[in-house]
């Protein structure tokens, strides 16, 4: 009798145990974290991206060639010639002879180049990683200074208000205006013009991407800043402000860490425009310059101004990195969404 | 000012062969205005420049040799029509879109709807642009490859402007399906909304069919900022899309200003500048204007 009360009393408590087990209070990050991986897109996109990163940052390691060899594969091409005489009759004729010549340079994907080789013979297939490598460290590197920019300037303004508050916000409406892109090719030219001792031309790039930190960070200024104005409002800021802790300790304890899931979110949607930005203008021929692999450059190639051949008969040059782009740009995409989606708690699922 | 010299550019040529003495080169540049390169001539131009375009006299293009002004009218209208009928396009497909995905939120449509609408904001312009081209005008022979007008013959009437319709689909396509992602998402978020407030529930209490509460109720509500952020974009129509021109060689303002920026014309370019950013600034009051106009809460003060 005893022993059976007390085994159901172990089974009162396990049930309970297993109850609050249950309900036990997830605290917000795990909670983001969870509504995070329920969402089927996010999950493609941060699939994507690691998949980049790999691609990019580990695949150079694991094949042998480098970024800028050059491999000189003979191949046989029709090469058509055309010639006019003007004949016994009077009349001007034209023939038309093809015959097969030897070009060492864009040969067709095989065993060895993947994705064949480009028309400096370099393997496409690992240009794409370096040219990969490029797009998200620059971008990572621009989206990062553009927001400790965006935070100091947006938390100062939204901190402090007043005149301070209003000349930020101006310098923020006139960055607003300027025109980016075409501002960005100004820039280029003139840097094209620079002699090369004073501006290596492969540092162009680099300069190219701190013009569009130093006219990108207004989005984030205004965020932070509209943040800010409304976290002031709250209980908790009125409470903390009672307690007459100092303000650093107000900015770094209360105010930062409430604006950060906005931030991260506005961070991981903003990698999207700039590596959009850095192919772009090396497509345009601005940016990352031969021998130095970039994806826009190597799109570059398929230019129809630029003659359509390779448009038309090579797309093993340039359909790869276009794809790797959108890939790029998609997955970002993906991810902020989802930290969107599972940061804001007003979206229910 | 920029250091890729129009006049080195034009002169260099005669220069190396002798026909041209550096004196004559220094001659010239004075008269447009770019002899003196130091700090404090630079800034003396643009002092110029300043004076001169507050009063309406952007100066003359080196290249076209006429005022700014008029070669920025005559391209633009070019580049307007093609936006303007690209806008109008993205309107009718990305609006139903948004609604559609919004009301079978997390279904297959909205799933599908969210990819193709993601992927259209993904695709750099000019890979799309190749791809249409590649797919459309050298595969299949649909549509010619570049240009505004068949350059082979001679067209008039009705004729002429089917050719440039004929020319402006893969440009027009281009622009809406990368545009398309923008305003469907926007209408979607806009939408799911709506959807969740209190007058929806009412209208659905109330005993509305579906059709009623959604085109009827919902639908006017999400108008409102769907209408503010479209006037806020009709000056910009008028800025030209730089690469998608470029790729299919049209002669809008964005291509001709491409150009100038690589040939150093000073004046065009300072001129497309300011151009913009009055776009910009004109497009941010329609907005505010036209949300006090669309949703009567909202009043200026």
């Amino acid at each position: 009798m005893s022993k059976e009360n007390n085994t159901n009393v172990q089974a009162a408590e396990l049930e309970h145990e297993s109850l609050s087990d249950s309900v036990r209070a997830l605290s917000p990050t795990r909670l983001v974290v969870k509504r995070f991986f329920r969402s089927r897109l996010s999950m493609v996109g941060l699939i994507i991206i690691i998949f980049l990163f790999l691609f990019s940052f580990v695949g150079p390691l694991l094949i042998p060639y480098r970024e800028t060899q050059v491999f000189t594969i003979p191949t046989e091409v029709k090469v058509s010639t055309a010639e006019s005489f003007t004949g016994a009759d009077g009349k001007k004729y034209q023939y038309y002879d093809v015959s097969t010549g030897i070009d060492n340079y864009k040969s067709a994907p095989s065993k060895d180049h993947w994705l064949g080789t480009d028309t400096n013979g370099m393997d496409v297939f690992v240009r794409l990683m370096y040219g990969g490598r490029i797009s998200l460290s620059i971008s990572f590197l621009v989206i990062f200074l553009e927001t400790i920019l965006g935070v100091i300037f947006g938390g100062i303004s939204g901190f402090f208000g007043g005149k301070i508050d209003m000349l930020i916000m101006r310098i923020v409406d006139i960055l607003n205006c300027i025109p980016t892109l075409p501002v960005l090719i100004v820039l280029s030219s003139v840097l094209n013009a620079m002699p090369v001792s004073v501006m290596p031309v492969g540092h162009r790039i680099y300069y190219l991407m701190g013009f569009l930190t130093l006219i990108g960070w207004s989005g984030t200024a205004r965020m932070v800043r509209g943040q800010i104005l409304s976290l002031r409002e709250q209980e908790y800021m009125v409470a903390a402000e009672a307690t007459g802790i100092s303000s650093k300790a107000k900015i770094f304890r209360h105010l930062i860490p409430n604006v950060m899931p906005q931030l991260i979110v506005q961070m991981t949607l903003g990698l999207g425009g700039v590596i959009l930005y850095e192919a772009t203008l090396s497509y345009l021929g601005l940016g990352v310059q031969i021998p130095k692999a970039a994806w826009g450059t190597m799109i570059s190639l398929a230019d129809p101004s630029k003659g359509q051949s390779i448009l038309q008969y090579y797309p093993n040059l340039w359909i790869p990195p276009g794809i790797l782009i959108v890939l790029a740009v998609l997955g970002f995409n993906f991810v902020g969404d989802g930290l969107r989606d599972a940061i804001d708690p007003k979206m229910k699922r | 000012m920029m250091p890729a010299d129009y006049i080195d550019q034009h002169t260099s040529a005669q220069v190396a062969q002798g026909q041209l003495t550096k004196e004559d080169v220094k001659r010239m540049k004075e008269l447009y205005g770019i002899g003196d390169s130091s700090f404090s001539g630079i800034m003396k131009s643009y002092g110029q420049w300043l004076s001169k375009a507050v009063r309406g006299d952007f100066g003359v293009s080196f290249v076209y040799g006429r005022p700014v002004q008029e070669v920025i009218q005559k391209y633009m209208w070019i580049s307007f029509t093609i936006s303007l009928i690209a806008l109008i396009l993205n309107i009718l497909i990305s609006i139903p879109l948004g609604i559609v995905a919004a009301t079978k939120q997390y279904g297959v449509v909205d799933y599908t709807v969210t990819i193709l609408a993601m992927t259209g904001i993904s695709l750099p312009s000019f890979f799309f642009g190749a791809l249409l081209l590649r797919v459309f005008s050298i595969q299949l022979g649909w549509f010619p490859l570049q240009g505004l007008s068949d350059a082979t013959k001679i067209l008039t009437g009705p004729e002429q402007v089917l050719d440039v319709i004929h020319h402006m689909v893969l440009p027009m396509v281009t622009l809406v399906v990368l545009s398309i992602g923008g305003l469907m998402r926007y209408t979607r978020t806009n939408m799911l909304e709506v959807l969740n407030s209190d007058y929806i529930r009412t209208a659905r209490a109330k005993g509305l069919s579906e059709k009623t509460v959604i085109y009827k109720h919902a639908f006017r509500n999400t108008l409102i900022p769907i209408v503010t952020m479209l006037g806020g974009s009709i000056p910009g129509l008028f800025g030209g899309a730089m690469i998608t021109e470029t790729v299919f060689a049209i002669p809008g303002i964005g291509s001709t200003s491409y150009k100038a920026i690589l040939q150093g014309d000073i004046p065009f370019v300072m001129g497309y500048m300011m151009f913009l950013a009055v776009l910009t600034v004109l497009g941010t009051i329609l907005a505010d204007i036209s949300y006090a106009i669309v949703d009567p809460r909202v009043k200026l003060q």
